[in-house]
């Protein structure tokens, strides 16, 4: 095995494991605030659409992300105004929210049918970002840094800031964080505005980084793995980010050993179509069994907080 | 034509109910009410995609003595697509297109409760006295890109994404390997099933995987343009699918196969308004134009060119027959008896890979 083979390899995982890092992270910090969102995959097929068709029309995919980011943001927005404001089951309305995107992005997206856009994969001039060995640190698109970048950044918000503690607080305990004059739905709007912003970036890098093209349901589903990503990592950013890297791991693994036949052939091919998924419930199984039944779930996640004072 | 979704076809039934008065009275002349029950949407750029163009072509074709219905999304199984095809009879369609193969006893049902509406279905193989089936030879049009990947592949080596392991997945695949290893015997083809018709992101992963262990040609039976796009921007020659995709691979895309649907369509629906229609089997092959090998790209050489158009030719005047014996299979076992040209029956019901084909199974 070469070593271009392994970099090719390890580029490929980094890739697969990016947006669905990018939609856990935006995820983590909504359901730390106490609010279930289902509707990542919904946000995220906004996303996707939205900033393809602002890199195909003005020819700048960081204002493509941008848009994608304002835009999984306000599609949240309805999701807020229905669950916080109005107290909606988030259950049903997360749900509603993801077919809305799936119909919403179907529409906008139609006038980009059939249309390409440059793939938006280097942030580093050619000689690195190309070259066979050191792209490994140096071939990705800016996204990828940014998913990284953010990891850091919320792990460091939720525990070492002040913001952070609220956010927590209001996730733990709604009725606490009130008594004490904290603004527990001004603290859930802005948590479910910046999972929405995280959710139309993960959009995003399908359509202009992964395949810069647009088609309906572009991002097949992996939204809902984010979600299980969320809980697979304990409500814990480091944790989230190896278990998407994990999970990128399995799926690379799945289309190389499809690929190599050989001894791979010793499973059938659905098994290794399913393999990702195995291994998350595998996972969750350990976790489970080792942390005696505390899942780590913020207590008043899915709960409606209706203000009375 | 309307676009329709479920509801409003509910709300136009509610309508028509509610006016029985006008109904016969407001068409001078009587129009065919055509419906299309599709998979999925237009917007897939595969086979979606492919039977709206067919449907277009109805439309541009006969213009306004008929009047078309799509119904989008209704599903490869399930309950709901029961609903729609019988939504679509009672809404007064008279010609009636399921278009996929999941929607085989759906149409088995409501057409015997609707023994007035005709029924077609694509790529299924039961009848009824008012339900036909139709199907295209795609693996024609397999044996034409196999041909151009045998002369212009230097690995000798190809990948091919897969969906899933049917006959009709089969049958293209080894159409393709048979007519590489008629150029260069030492011809491989890598396949890999997906377990779906449609995943851009993992199409392209597959593609990338591919071409990482040394393919040098990616060839697709999934529906997105994704592994081309990657391809054209990798630098690695492909085949467009169901559609033509040359749009997301200027350079690379050597040429599609396209679905071409649009003449069944028109002739159906001109059996139908003539009173001739019967139920049929029609598998449309290059010859009767139930589909297309686009031009070629210009980087294809003109000698590769010809050999592509001889296999195209006969196949067409039936002097070329990709699976006559004899074939090995992939174990080095008999596939096909020598001088033998299997009937349809067989293809159909392909199960073997050829001598050349590496896959998960």
């Amino acid at each position: 095995m070469s070593i271009e083979f392994i970099v090719a390899i390890i580029v490929a995982i980094v890739l697969v494991a990016t947006p669905i890092l990018l939609a856990g992270l935006g995820e983590l910090v909504v359901e730390k605030a106490g609010v279930l969102n289902l509707g990542v995959e919904g946000m995220m097929l906004i996303g996707a659409v939205t900033g393809f068709a602002v890199t195909a029309t003005f020819g700048n995919p960081y204002l493509g992300v941008l848009a994608a980011a304002l835009a999984g943001s306000a599609a949240s927005m309805i999701f807020g105004f229905l669950t916080l404001s109005l107290s909606a089951n988030q259950v049903a309305t997360g749900l509603a929210l993801t077919i809305f995107g799936g119909g919403f992005s179907a529409l906008a997206g139609k006038a980009f049918l059939g249309r390409t856009v440059p793939a938006f994969t280097q942030l580093f001039p050619g000689e690195l970002a190309t070259h066979p060995i050191w792209r490994v640190i140096f071939g990705y698109s800016p996204i990828v840094y940014f998913s990284l970048f953010m990891c850091a950044a919320i792990a460091w918000f939720l525990k070492r800031t002040r913001s952070g503690l609220i956010l927590r607080a209001v996730g733990e305990n709604d009725l606490s964080a009130h008594s004490i004059g904290y603004s527990v739905l001004g603290v859930r709007y802005a948590a479910v505005a910046f999972g929405g912003a995280m959710a139309g970036i993960a959009g995003s890098m399908f359509s202009l980084v992964l395949t810069p093209i647009w088609a309906e349901g572009l991002t097949a589903g992996r939204g809902w793995i984010a979600l299980a990503l969320v809980v697979f990592a304990a409500w814990k950013p480091y944790r989230l980010l190896i278990g998407a890297y994990l999970f990128g791991a399995v799926m690379t693994l799945e289309v190389h050993a499809k690929a190599a036949g050989g001894f791979f052939s010793a499973l059938p091919s659905e098994l290794w179509a399913a393999l990702p998924y195995l291994a998350t419930i595998v996972v969750l199984v350990l976790i489970s069994l080792r942390r005696s039944g505390l899942s780590g779930a913020p207590a008043c996640l899915g709960k409606p907080f209706i203000p009375t004072a | 034509m309307t676009m329709a979704t479920r509801r409003t076809i509910l709300k136009g039934g509610l309508t028509l109910a509610a006016l029985p008065a006008l109904s016969g009275i407001a068409l001078g002349q009587e129009k065919l009410k055509v419906g299309f029950a599709y998979l999925a949407v237009p917007g897939d750029y595969g086979w979606t995609y492919a039977h709206d163009q067919g449907a277009n072509d109805l439309i541009e074709a006969l213009g306004d003595k008929v009047e078309v219905t799509k119904v989008e999304n209704v599903g490869e199984a399930g309950p709901n697509v029961e609903r729609v095809l019988r939504e679509l009879a009672q809404q007064g369609n008279k010609l009636i297109f399921a278009t996929t193969f999941g929607h085989m006893e759906a149409a088995v049902k409501v057409s015997a409760e609707f023994p007035d509406v005709i029924f077609e279905h694509c790529t299924g193989y039961m009848t009824a006295p008012n339900l036909g089936t139709y199907n295209a030879r795609f693996y024609e049009g397999r044996a034409v890109i196999g041909t151009i990947a045998g002369h212009m592949s230097k690995a000798g080596v190809a990948g091919y994404i897969a969906s899933f392991p049917i006959p009709e997945v089969v049958m293209g695949m080894n159409a393709f390997v048979i007519a590489a290893r008629k150029v260069n015997p030492n011809f491989v083809l890598k396949a890999a099933y997906l377990s779906t018709w449609f995943d851009p992101a993992k199409e392209g992963a597959q593609a990338q995987a591919f071409i990482d262990q040394g393919c040098d040609f990616i060839t697709q039976h999934t529906d997105s343009p994704a592994p081309v796009e990657l391809c054209e921007r990798l630098g690695v020659p492909c085949f467009g699918q169901a559609s033509d995709m040359s749009a997301f691979g200027p350079k690379m895309c050597l040429t599609s196969i396209v679905d071409n649907w649009g003449p069944h369509y028109i002739r159906t629906a001109e059996a139908v308004i003539a009173g001739t229609w019967k139920p049929a089997q029609p598998w449309d092959g290059l010859k009767e134009g139930g589909l297309v090998v686009t031009p070629y790209n210009a980087t294809v050489p003109a000698d590769v060119q010809a050999a592509a158009d001889a296999v195209k030719q006969g196949q067409i005047d039936g002097t070329f027959h990709i699976f006559k014996g004899p074939l090995k299979d992939k174990d080095g076992g008999e596939f096909v008896a020598d001088g033998v040209t299997p009937d349809d029956g067989f293809l159909l019901s392909m199960q073997t890979y050829a001598e050349g084909i590496e896959v998960i199974q």
